[in-house]
């Protein structure tokens, strides 16, 4: 048995964690998500579920915490702001180097620098680039409402054990303050400590008892030794790519324009998808909902349906850069967003849809602009 | 009486722990890392916790810690031990969680961690190895380094109007309530090593009595950090390190000693 609730996104975000039987959540207060630590602590989930929720003295602090509850297959997860996320980097890092499961939650606001606490999307690169150190990638969620900042948390945890990796939620200060109705689900018990040194008694660190010992690191000094362990990484990542990639089409079957957009761009582009139809341009969307692994192949072959695609994110063109590494210049591609914290209207995407994409878009193979911000 | 016949079994006062791999310890001849390490071993054997105990490996010189305790491990990031010792302690409040670093990991970068592990009281104990210099990376300047002393970064010795007074941890942090058990210790001699082991046990009995915090400080020497024969870092330690870093307790049991 479900239940309907009105809620802000933080707070759905911080319920489903309970709800979904974690071990634990260390954070530190940001703009625009401290309400998932101001609801957690609200909550008292020590006596609801068990559930062990510490304010840490930095964002550093914090996602090593979420390093140490990981490395004995606790159920751990962390959320921030785009500033603490940067500071949050070197434990991802090493959380990926590790091979630890973990949940992280990135409600993104403006930057670069301090920025702006108001919703932006310029985390992108920072979340599917890798971001920290090294050769590695997290898997990224991108949810569009409220409902799915509720339900990826259970799907960011099933991800991160199935292959022992970081995974990333990657919302905005939009998504994150704002209310909608939202269908918890019910609550999980926590794994027993029993069990889970039973279930990941081959790599967890619990205690040396009846086996050798664990040990946690991302340390390998000898060369063939390192190469192995990215390796080993990528493979994982090959695997997300075939099994778990994730993306939703709107209105793409009769489409000759297309919209491609993420988060709550994805659900103002909606609109703007709406606006055009009424107005007999057939336009669809194509909503990444994993951010990596990312839909190419689906935008390889709807390249050669339409005849131009709009890459709209809250940003200076980001996921645009991907949106023309799949589409492979078979169509012009464009970007379109606003920066600083300003939420475009549908009104506008449709505008720059039709001044950017449908006024070049009936030459094919044409030579994509410099993408410009309106 | 040649050497080969002292070595018997029966004359045998002191041997490794089982809880020491038998991998080759990476550290340098006469360094005190080596000694630290299994007596802390030695104290989780003899407790008989081994099947509960976690330990932490910091980076610097002990990073490759977890080779040689044969216990299990988790490797932190740099400074981050005590953060991470944090949540392993209280996901898992039945064991025993502890940390193992050094002064660049524990008195510089990861400063943050240290004080507020410690100003929480969290039921962890900190073993801190206290050698004024950053071996692993070749010398440089530690903020343990003592006035005067020279590494690759201050390399006309360490000038405290402009690099700042070495800092003393232990009385620092043992001012924190959450700390119940403060103490600085040494492991180059017989009698130190017995000593210190004796706090090493002390600081485990406190986890398992839920007191909160242990720290024990360990000064040791870094013969290749400092450039000198082992038995000389030893004698040079004794007079300068310990002038500056006396040896002893200064919390017990949540009462600072005057």
């Amino acid at each position: 048995m479900s239940e309907l609730k009105l809620m802000k996104g933080n707070e759905a975000l911080a319920e489903a964690a309970i709800r979904a039987g974690a071990d634990a959540y260390f954070g530190y207060p940001i703009t625009p998500q401290s309400e998932v630590i101001e609801y957690l602590m609200a909550q008292r989930p020590e006596k609801r579920t068990g559930m062990v929720v510490l304010q840490a003295e930095s964002e550093v602090a914090a996602i090593n915490m979420v390093y140490g509850a990981a490395s004995t297959g606790k159920r751990v997860m962390t959320s921030s702001s785009s500033p603490g996320i940067s500071l949050k980097l070197e434990g991802i890092s090493y959380l990926a180097g590790a091979e630890l499961p973990a949940v992280i939650v990135n409600v993104v606001r403006g930057g670069p620098g301090l920025g702006t606490i108001q919703p932006s999307q310029a985390d992108y690169f920072q979340s599917v680039k890798g971001g920290g150190h090294g050769d590695y990638k997290l898997y990224v969620l991108a949810p569009a409402s409220v409902q799915e900042m509720s339900d990826f948390v259970e799907d960011a945890f099933d991800i991160a054990f199935k292959y022992r990796a970081p995974v990333l939620i990657l919302s905005d200060g939009l998504i994150g303050q704002m209310m909608e109705k939202v269908n918890l689900k019910d609550q999980k018990p926590r794994m027993k400590d029993e069990e889970l040194i039973k279930r990941y008694n081959h790599w967890a660190v619990t205690g040396k008892k009846g086996r050798e010992r664990n040990i946690i690191t991302s340390l390998d000094l000898q060369s063939e030794k390192m190469e192995a362990r990215v390796r080993r990484l990528m493979k994982k990542y090959k695997q997300m790519e075939e099994e778990d990639l994730r993306f939703e089409k709107i209105n793409c079957d009769d489409a000759e324009y297309l919209i491609v957009a993420y988060g709550s761009s994805a659900r103002i582009a909606q609109k703007a998808v709406e606006l055009a139809r009424d107005k007999g341009i057939k336009v669809g969307l194509l909503r990444p909902i994993t951010l990596f692994p990312y839909p190419k192949q689906q935008l390889f072959e709807l390249a050669d349906q339409v005849k131009g695609i709009l890459s709209v994110e809250l940003n200076a063109g980001q996921m645009v850069e991907d949106v023309k590494l799949a589409v492979q210049h078979k169509v012009p591609v464009e970007h379109f967003g606003r920066t600083g914290g300003i939420i475009h209207t549908p009104e506008e995407i449709l505008e720059a849809l039709e001044q950017k994409i449908i006024k070049n878009g009936s030459i094919r193979h044409h030579k994509t602009r410099e993408s410009s911000i309106l | 009486m040649e050497v080969l016949d002292i070595i018997k079994p029966e004359n045998q006062v002191f041997c490794k722990t089982k809880l020491m791999t038998d991998t080759a310890l990476s550290y340098c001849p006469g360094c005190g890392h080596g000694t630290a390490h299994n007596l802390t071993m030695e104290v989780i054997e003899e407790m008989g916790i081994v099947e509960d105990t976690i330990g932490v490996a910091p980076v610097g010189c002990s990073v490759l810690a977890y080779d040689f305790m044969n216990i299990d491990m988790t490797q932190a990031a740099h400074g981050r031990a005590p953060a991470v010792a944090t949540a392993i302690a209280r996901t898992w409040p039945q064991k025993y969680v502890f940390t193992y670093q050094g002064d660049g990991d524990l008195a510089a970068i990861g400063t943050a961690e240290t004080i507020h592990a410690c100003n929480r009281g969290e039921n962890i104990v900190i073993i801190f190895v206290n050698n004024g210099i950053y071996g692993m990376t070749g010398g440089q300047m530690a903020p343990t380094t003592l006035e005067g002393m020279k590494s690759s970064t201050s390399p006309y010795g360490r000038v405290v109007e402009t690099m700042g007074s070495p800092i003393k941890m232990t009385e620092l942090v043992a001012n924190l309530p959450g700390v119940y058990y403060a103490t600085r210790q040494a492991v180059h001699t017989h009698k130190h090593v017995r000593k210190a082991k004796k706090a090493i046990r002390k600081a485990f009995e406190n986890i398992k009595l839920r007191k909160g915090l242990s720290f024990i400080e360990i000064v040791s020497n870094c013969n290749s950090g400092w450039k000198m024969t082992p038995n000389d870092a030893n004698n040079w330690m004794e007079e300068n390190m310990f002038a500056y870093f006396p040896l002893g307790d200064i919390k017990v049991n949540g009462k600072l000693k005057q």
